[in-house]
């Protein structure tokens, strides 16, 4: 085996190059540089190639043969190939009308206007994805009157098989982390409070960003996280499949056969969550009160009844079924929007917890001020 | 006789036993695959098809049974030194399979990049004449696999098996999905190609239009073994029930009279 090479001689005005060795792919990146040189001096002249001495020849030696001759003379057309043996010839012959470029990438356009086309077609996209959610809203609260008017469409077991799915099984996760959330609430808090001798109040601390805010804030994520994208993907999954359009086909409609059960079954299992979120906080803040600090659980508990109101713990449960909409909402949304490809299932996916999160947190902050207003 | 196939096999698969857990798919079978053939390779759902051409390119690892390409027995093989084979060999998968993030260019252009040091300038020019070679026009260089259709995105898979030269060409099931005129496009295609560029092609096929244009022998897979290999008018005369019900039914007449109309324009085409 010889890399490819090739000697040029001129001869009475003509160009003579002969080749050796093996024009083969794998040897033509080494003189691809030389060659193109050679057909830019060459442009326009005659061109023997005499390939007697090519050992072995694939389409791509076939097809830089070909180029060259094209480079040199276009106009005359006396340039040729000569020498090779007939299956080589065949090989050129063949390769011959394909010899012509093509375009590798789309056409490139100036980066600033890209950059401003970007920004446009996301702000664009941003306003109607709103307003498509709430058109989503709209109709799964309007299947939701339909089965209110008529129980027996309500799917019993789908509803039940979400509530395992979404909320039984991710009791444990919501749990640990929880509970870890107010060991560490706690253990930071007692740091900076010892300074002001203040320790004790670590106990309100732990209580009311627990109960307030952590508890459902830390369902919510989690949820989003485990159960939005599932609904995400099941159901663009299926939307893949056709089945949606199977199901519109046979009369069924899919937000009230896929959504709604998603949707009940979620705000029904976020306030069990949420509660349990809570409550696992605060026992992982006592925890850590009774065997870093000297406050003892009994203390702990007390201290909780006497200066924590009730109403802490009422905030929190009751943000949770409007997060569990929302987020059930979001994930069957998209999951309705994906499109074609796997690719889009992905992204739709991605975009889902992120938007779910969005919204939870945006809704959280109104929550906020809404009972502060409010004085509850 | 016999010696003389064996010599020439670029494929020869001996005793292979292929199974996923308990279902054994394949057991005890043989093939051959002699250089610059066309061979078809068809059986009912389930037989296996597939699972033969992955067990022959090295994507499923038979359990008993060896496996030669090139003389080579691939699964004994380094990895290394499969790479080398592997290059020797394209594959067109079922839906195409393309790269959906590269465009058709880069797709063809991929494998060059990977196992040949190509200045760019010169694989941009390789992967515009193979785009040329399966018939796609220049500007579908620039487009991205979403926007091909199905007939459009197996030339394209197809540009991409081409792209380092193969002696072997795996096809499975070409023209599935594409309508009679685009098949038939394709078989052209497949003939011409494997004539000027001196290919073996090893071809899955449901269709049987394909097996009549294209395939110079068909191998019958059914009851985990090849039952008749040959020339097609050979395996027809086969009383194998599966073959007189596959070759003999509706559609197999109609294919095989149809073949005889088409041959004529076809050498015109040609």
């Amino acid at each position: 085996m010889q890399p490819a090479a090739f000697t040029i001689d001129l001869d009475d005005g003509t160009l003579r190059l002969k080749a050796t060795g093996d024009w083969q792919a794998r040897h033509l990146g080494a003189i691809d540089r030389e060659l193109r040189d050679f057909e830019d001096d060459a442009v326009g002249r005659e061109l023997i190639i005499d390939i007697s001495g090519v050992e072995r020849l694939d389409t791509a030696g076939a097809m830089v043969f070909e180029r060259m001759l094209r480079a040199c003379d276009a106009r005359t057309g006396a340039s040729k190939i000569v020498g090779g043996s007939p299956a080589q010839a065949t090989l050129i012959a063949n390769v011959a009308p394909h010899v012509a470029p093509c375009d590798v990438e789309p056409a490139r356009r100036n980066a600033f206007v890209m950059m401003v086309n970007r920004f446009g077609q996301g702000l664009f996209e941003g306003y109607h994805a709103a307003i498509e959610i709430l058109n989503f809203v709209g109709l799964t609260l309007t299947a939701l009157m339909r089965v209110v008017k008529e129980p027996k469409r309500l799917r019993v077991t789908s509803i039940f098989w979400h509530m395992e799915e979404a909320g039984i099984n991710a009791m444990p996760i919501v749990g640990l982390m929880s509970f870890m959330i107010g060991a560490v609430v706690a253990f930071m808090g007692a740091k900076i409070l010892r300074l002001f001798n203040a320790e004790v109040f670590t106990v309100e601390l732990v209580g009311i960003s627990v109960l307030r805010e952590f508890g459902v804030l830390l369902a919510a994520i989690l949820v989003a996280g485990r159960s939005g994208s599932a609904f995400t993907a099941s159901i663009g999954a299926m939307k893949i499949r056709e089945e949606i359009d199977a199901m519109k086909a046979l009369g069924l409609d899919p937000i009230e056969t896929l959504v709604l059960p998603r949707a009940i079954a979620l705000v029904l299992m976020m306030p069990v969550l949420t509660f349990m979120a809570s409550v696992l906080g605060v026992i992982g803040g006592g925890l850590v009160a009774a065997t870093a600090m000297d406050i003892s659980p009994a203390f702990f508990v007390g201290r909780l009844q006497e200066t924590i109101a009730l109403s802490n713990f009422w905030v929190g449960l009751i943000k949770a079924p409007f997060f569990a909409f929302v987020i059930a909402i979001i994930g069957c949304y998209q999951g309705m929007e994906v499109a074609g490809s796997s690719e889009s299932l992905g992204q739709r996916t991605t975009l889902s917890v992120v938007q779910s999160l969005f919204v939870v947190i945006i809704l959280d902050a109104f929550f906020a001020m809404f009972f502060l207003e409010i004085d509850y | 006789m016999t010696g003389k196939i064996e010599e020439d096999a670029i494929i020869e698969v001996e005793g292979l036993r292929t199974q996923f857990g308990e279902a054994v798919i394949h057991d005890n079978l043989d093939l051959r695959v002699r250089r610059n053939e066309i061979l078809g390779v068809v059986g009912g759902s389930g037989t296996g098809k597939s699972v033969l051409m992955r067990a022959i390119i090295g994507l499923k690892e038979p359990s008993a049974g060896t496996v030669r390409v090139f003389g080579e027995d691939f699964y004994a093989l380094k990895p290394e030194e499969r790479l080398a084979v592997e290059r020797r060999w394209g594959v067109l998968f079922q839906g195409g399979a393309l790269f959906s993030s590269m465009t058709v260019a880069q797709n063809v252009m991929a494998p060059m990049r990977e196992h040949l040091k190509l200045p760019d300038s010169l694989a941009t020019d390789i992967a515009a004449m193979k785009i040329s070679m399966v018939g796609l026009p220049p500007d579908a260089g620039a487009k991205f696999p979403s926007e091909l259709s199905g007939g459009m995105s197996k030339r394209a898979g197809l540009a991409r098996a081409l792209a380092l030269d193969p002696e072997i060409v795996f096809l499975d099931e070409p023209t599935a999905g594409l309508d009679p005129i685009g098949a038939e496009n394709f078989d052209r295609l497949i003939v011409s190609l494997k004539e000027s560029l001196g290919l073996t092609v090893f071809m899955v096929t449901h269709d049987l239009d394909t097996l009549h244009a294209t395939c110079d022998r068909v191998a019958v897979l059914a009851e985990k073994r090849v039952i008749a290999i040959g020339p097609l008018d050979e395996v027809r005369r086969s009383d194998h029930p599966w073959i007189q019900e596959y070759f003999s039914g509706p559609r197999g007449r109609a294919a095989s009279s149809a073949k005889s109309e088409r041959h004529a324009p076809r050498a015109d085409r040609d």
